[in-house]
């Protein structure tokens, strides 16, 4: 899933991007940026999975649902 | 600690947010009010476009709610946020906190409205007469 500015970078509301079996979400980053790096020219963005922001370090499974959190500007 | 946390695309109510909060033990009670100012930065605003990743920006907004409770003494909390297109002078989101004294309710509702703006997944984009731009998207 990927929102906001992502989402107009990307060119659509999701996206699927090829990894191992299991990967680390600084992996998925770093793939998201080859595949669209416009990404890299944010002030930032986030990932999160299952609705819970990711630190790095973390394992992506198959069924996760993950999302590109380009930074927020609500309220 | 009652928590009333909304997102949606209808017109926000402040009178009705005010009256849900209300109550006899409270005797403080403290309102923000988010609105879509004219311009930004001197240039003039034709509207706002707001977006959120709804099943997650609920979960955040709650987890606000969970630190309110764990920090002041507050019995009512409201936290209503409007998604979609919005004209200058629309509200976009209603904070609502009671508490006994009004202490509570301040801070609280700062707080409130401070977290909101860091860490929930929603997103507004200005929309000028001659471009448009993700609100702090870029550095």
């Amino acid at each position: 899933m990927v929102f906001g500015i992502a989402r107009e970078i990307v060119g659509n509301g999701s996206v699927t991007i090829q990894v191992n079996d299991v990967a680390t979400v600084a992996q998925l980053k770093k793939e998201l940026i080859l595949q669209y790096p416009e990404l890299a020219g944010l002030a930032s963005f986030a990932i999160a999975v299952n609705g819970v922001y990711a630190t790095d370090d973390m394992i992506i499974k198959q069924a996760d649902e993950v999302a590109v959190i380009p930074p927020v500007s609500g309220g | 600690m009652i928590s009333d946390i909304q997102i949606s695309s209808a017109t926000l109510d402040i009178t009705s947010c005010i009256n849900r909060v209300m109550d006899p033990q409270c005797g403080g009670i403290d309102i923000f009010v988010g609105t879509v100012r004219n311009s930004t930065k001197g240039k003039a605003v034709v509207r706002l476009e707001f977006e959120a990743y709804e099943s997650m920006a609920l979960k955040e907004m709650q987890q606000i709610a969970n630190d309110i409770m764990g920090r002041w003494p507050v019995h009512k909390l409201l936290i209503h946020h409007r998604t979609g297109v919005l004209a200058v002078g629309d509200v976009a989101v209603v904070i609502a906190v009671a508490a006994a004294h009004r202490d509570a309710a301040f801070d609280a509702c700062r707080y409130a409205i401070d977290t909101l703006k860091q860490t929930v997944p929603i997103w507004k984009k200005e929309v000028f007469e001659d471009g448009e731009q993700w609100v702090a998207a870029h550095p």
